[in-house]
């Protein structure tokens, strides 16, 4: 069982940024008819999302969020001794993105720097690795980096995701006070369901090709994709969503030792409403504390997590608060975790 | 249980104002769409405590499939 308790590390600085373009889902009417697309649209609960041009990467939207976090906060650059940048989209297959961020970030050559490519767990899996590496007590200053373009990845004529998915980066700063008491993690996968999320061909079991970047029609709705864009089987991942993240909830909760009223938020990654509404319905809980962004930036992957932090409880973690986060996706993989927040400073959003 | 279930059925597709039978396929409702398949599928795992994959819900057509799935897997 893939149970983790760290004592003492936790989150003291977030900051995000956003690209400044919005995509007003009502309008985005290219490619398939008006009415059509405001059920989508209804149904899912996005009504704006944020995209990046074609020359912004998930590194920029995390350096732009960096910058504001070191400046807001004026914190020593010498002091960040770990850097970690988490993400599905980076620079290039080679070199690490976290590496090329931790020059452009100014940070020294001591720092260590790598990347964790998951998905839409991500965040809570790469907190579980810093706040593990923060228990050697050598690190002072860790900065977790967490971006996506997921507008790069899905087609804009494939029905099942084109309403979806938004762009975003945060960062997180993770420092050691005695005052942050106990956390808790539960981190789980499940290979077998690798097909319900997935990008067939741009690696090396399927390299690029002509081939590969041919669109094509791909079912009898007439989505149109290529094998190098993402597909989601959205049925299945509901089915997972329903068969795990309950469980997880309750077990979560059953390690730590806490009665799920006795939390102060719920952060659940930002799918879409649908799912949403099921798993604080399903686990009844008091949707006060659900703070939710997925209206305004759409599923943003493993940024949602934070982003929806940083968005909604901007002044809410300088006071004590016991905080509980879920995410779940590609992988499949799907980890929860309770925090404790206190004396967090969130800056202003970044756009860029 | 066929009574409950098509009252199940008609509230999770919000359909108003007439009969649904049990050999009706129900892929042929106005009101279903990927997303009607989903509220369907919560309604089976609140309502019976059944999952169905989407491959295993494919062959299914009627509304009387859909209870003789339940009641199988149940």
């Amino acid at each position: 069982m893939a149970f983790l308790k760290f004592k003492n590390v936790g989150i003291t600085a977030m900051a995000g940024a956003v690209p400044k373009t919005v995509i007003n889902n009502y309008e985005y009417t290219e490619n398939f008819p008006a009415d059509q697309v405001k059920d989508i649209v209804d149904k899912v609960g996005i009504f704006e999302r944020r995209f990046v041009d074609k020359d912004t990467c998930s590194s920029d939207l995390c350096f732009a969020a960096a910058e504001k976090l070191v400046n807001d906060n004026k914190i020593n650059r010498e002091e960040i001794d770990l850097l970690v940048f988490i993400s599905q989209t980076p620079d290039y297959r080679m070199p690490a993105t976290s590496v090329i961020l931790q020059s452009r970030l100014g940070l020294s050559n001591n720092t260590i720097a790598f990347d964790i490519n998951l998905g839409c767990s991500a965040f809570i899996y790469g907190l579980s690795v810093v706040y593990g590496l923060m228990q050697t007590q050598n690190i002072r200053k860790a900065l977790i980096l967490d971006g996506e373009t997921r507008s790069r990845i899905y087609s804009p004529k494939d029905r099942n995701t084109a309403f979806l998915f938004g762009d975003g980066g945060i960062a997180a700063l993770i420092e050691r006070k005695d005052y942050f008491g106990d956390s808790w993690f539960s981190l789980n996968s499940d290979g077998s369901r690798e097909d319900l999320i997935k990008i067939k061909a741009g690696g090396y079991r399927n390299p690029s090709s002509c081939e590969t970047v041919k669109e094509k029609v791909v079912d009898e709705y007439g989505n149109i994709r290529s094998d190098e864009h993402g597909y989601m089987n959205g049925g299945d991942v509901f089915n997972f969503v329903i068969r795990e993240i309950p469980t997880d909830f309750k077990n979560i909760l059953k390690f730590a030792g806490f009665e799920k009223e006795q939390l102060d938020y719920y952060i659940f990654h930002q799918a879409n409403i649908f799912i949403n509404n099921y798993l604080a319905k399903k686990l009844k809980l008091d949707k006060a504390k659900i703070p939710s962004t997925i209206h305004k930036f759409g599923n943003t992957s493993s940024v949602s997590v934070p982003l929806t932090m940083i968005s909604e409880l901007k002044t809410n973690l300088i006071e004590s608060k016991t905080i509980l986060l879920s995410a779940f996706g590609v992988g499949m993989t799907w980890a929860s975790a309770i925090v404790k927040m206190h004396d967090c400073k969130i800056s202003d959003i970044v756009e860029v | 249980m066929e009574k409950q279930f098509i009252e199940n059925f008609k509230e999770t597709l919000e359909i108003e104002g007439r009969e649904l039978y049990l050999t009706d396929k129900f892929r042929d409702y106005s009101e279903w769409d990927s997303l009607a398949y989903l509220s369907v599928v919560a309604m089976l795992d609140e309502e019976y405590s059944v999952i169905v994959e989407t491959a295993d819900f494919k062959k299914l057509i009627t509304i009387n499939d859909l209870i003789e799935e339940v009641k199988k897997r149940k």
